[in-house]
């Protein structure tokens, strides 16, 4: 894979290198160095990335698919190039496969309105899991509503683990697709997606993927998995935010009606009739993204100019110390052990509400993120209003964590 | 040290023993706040004598200032009208909103004038007291609570 080949001639992992990338991290707040550790709710940008949306913005701006002008063929040319990085990214097989959204959120709605919704029909089943983040929650209510199928939902374990076995158990003959997240943003817990993928598909079960907190951490390999639809957002690798991308192999989005009309999207337009535009653009209506999908190609190419090895090592490394850490802490409680852990950690301490500690962390020049984190079947199931999040980057460091927990210790000392 | 300004001593201690906290039987009113964003969650409940707020109690789970807020507001509004107790919201408010609000006429309510240094936490010390308004409206609180009670 072109990936491992780039990192095999790049130089070894190296934080305080990698950290030189991101103008941000030498921000002080509140008169102290950022420990950025909200990473789960949005990743910072490398200045490789800044700088290709500035020079885009600065030499190369115009609409695409649409002028024989220079700019706007040179904009087409970018854009299209991006499309390019993703496929590779992903191991897509063709730029047919790769629709350009706003987000994971986008993703979902799309292929909940666009696939399922002319497919099913009252009594059909869409089946999840109870970790999901909202974004892929609420479009399966709505399409559920719409059409009168059921949403059932797959169980975790007190751990946060989803188990293939109870989930297969679910997968009965009125099962039509079957979505699940392939890291959890509230828990961290990674989801044996490669088993149930198959699982699903050997029951002829449609299959997406919310990969919006896998790309970040995991290499994505869409034609190993095998599953039909994938999602994920840039902002949250690195990129830009309303950017991100759908995958959806090419017979499936060929049998799919366009979601919006507009322009771009078709091929040509009368009063009679309209006949789309060829995949990925008869799913892409209207002026797209240009620099956010720019932004979004840096962001795969800066990645692929590290050692992915070295930096996912580091980051396991970084969720094994603050591990270590937190549980010293007394009254501290790691929300989720799954087994296979992405590098972020929820935890909850007894006699300090996740907001206040969010705002001590911040006094003290650390970002984390408390609250429901768009999952409220969750925090629900773990009877808890809220948690604190640390969720981390391959640039964090073993200081920064340090920082996290003192920052704990001073806010159960001043609420204790 | 601003973190001390946020959390004064009164709202540590309101925070850590919450007066009036629990179940109030017979209530003529009752709403309840939820702050989405972080979950904070509250159940007011009102006694009224006339116009009169004669008893006033409050339940829930939420951040320490959504809690000492809460708190505070219980013991600060017990015995006033519902003109008199609308009145407190205002100054409330307008101590959490605007730079030159001293608070200096709201007693130990005034301990809330640091969250203004933090416009995020604005929300949760005004929870309870959109509450209250609502609890104190014929039509969402004392209205329905009378059919639901
Ligand atoms: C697992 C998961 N799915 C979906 C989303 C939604 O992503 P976006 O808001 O970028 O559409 C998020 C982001 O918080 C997420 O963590």
């Amino acid at each position: 894979m072109n990936r491992s080949a780039a990192a095999s001639n790049a130089p070894r992992f190296d934080v305080a290198t990698v950290r030189r990338d991101f103008p941000v991290l030498e921000r002080r707040v509140r008169g102290l160095p950022l420990a950025y550790l909200d990473n789960g709710a949005s990743a910072q940008r490398p200045l490789a990335v800044i700088e290709a949306v500035d020079d885009y913005e600065r030499r190369h701006h115009a609409n695409v698919h649409r002028g024989v002008h220079t700019l706007s063929q040179e904009a087409t040319a970018l854009y299209e190039g991006a499309r390019d990085r993703v496929v590779e990214f992903l191991n897509a097989r063709s730029r047919a496969e790769i629709v350009f959204v706003r987000g994971t959120t986008e993703a979902v709605n799309l292929v909940a309105q666009s696939w399922a919704r002319p497919r099913l029909s009252a009594g059909d089943e869409v089946l999840i899991t109870h970790l999901e983040h909202h974004a892929n929650i609420v479009p399966w209510q709505m399409v559920c509503e719409q059409t009168g199928a059921r949403l059932v939902v797959a169980p975790i374990d007190e751990r946060g683990e989803v188990h293939a076995e109870a989930v297969e158990a679910l997968m009965g003959p009125r099962v039509r697709l079957f979505a699940c997240a392939h890291v959890s943003n509230a828990l961290g817990t990674v989801l044996p997606v490669e088993r149930l993928v198959a699982s699903a598909r050997a029951r002829g079960i449609t299959t997406l993927l919310d990969g919006a907190q896998a790309v970040p951490h995991l290499p994505v390999d869409v034609r190993a998995l095998g599953c039909d639809f994938y999602a994920f957002s840039g902002h949250k690798l690195f990129a830009p935010t309303g950017i991100g991308v759908l995958y959806g192999r090419e017979a499936l989005l060929e049998s799919m009606p366009p979601w919006q009309g507009g322009g771009d999207m078709i091929l040509r337009v009368s009063f009679a009739g309209t006949t789309y535009n060829e995949l990925p653009y008869k799913f892409e209506a209207g002026t797209p993204n240009i620099s956010g999908a720019i932004g979004l190609g840096a962001a795969i190419d800066y990645l692929s100019g590290l050692d992915l090895g070295g930096a996912h090592a580091h980051e396991d490394a970084l969720l094994a110390h603050a591990s270590h850490a937190l549980e010293g802490i007394p009254g501290l409680r790691i929300v989720g052990s799954a087994s296979r852990k992405a590098s972020l950690v929820s935890f909850v301490v007894q006699g300090v509400h996740p907001h206040d500690l969010g705002t001590v962390l911040d006094e003290v020049g650390v970002a984390i993120r408390t609250g429901h984190h768009c999952a409220m079947p969750v925090m629900e199931f773990f009877r808890l209003p809220a948690t604190a999040r640390a969720s981390f980057a391959f640039y964090n460091t073993f200081e920064e964590i340090d920082r996290l927990a003192a920052g704990v210790q001073r806010a159960r000392q001043l609420f204790g | 040290m601003e973190l001390n300004d946020l959390y004064r001593d009164v709202i540590l201690d309101h925070n850590r023993n919450p007066r009036n906290f629990g179940p109030l039987q017979n209530a003529d009113a009752q709403a309840e706040g939820f702050n989405p964003l972080c979950g904070d969650r509250l159940t007011l409940r009102l006694k009224l004598d006339g116009d009169t707020i004669a008893d006033v109690r409050f339940e829930g789970d939420g951040c320490a200032i959504s809690t000492a807020s809460a708190s505070l507001m219980t013991e600060a509004v017990k015995g006033k009208t519902r003109a008199e107790a609308l009145d407190v919201f205002e100054r409330v408010h307008r101590l959490l909103t605007a730079d030159d609000a001293s608070g200096a006429d709201l007693g130990k309510l005034a301990a809330l004038s640091g969250v203004r240094e933090y416009p995020a936490r604005v929300k949760c010390a005004s929870l309870c007291w959109h509450t209250l308004t609502k609890a104190l409206s014929p039509a969402d609180g004392a209205g329905a609570a009378v059919s639901t009670e």
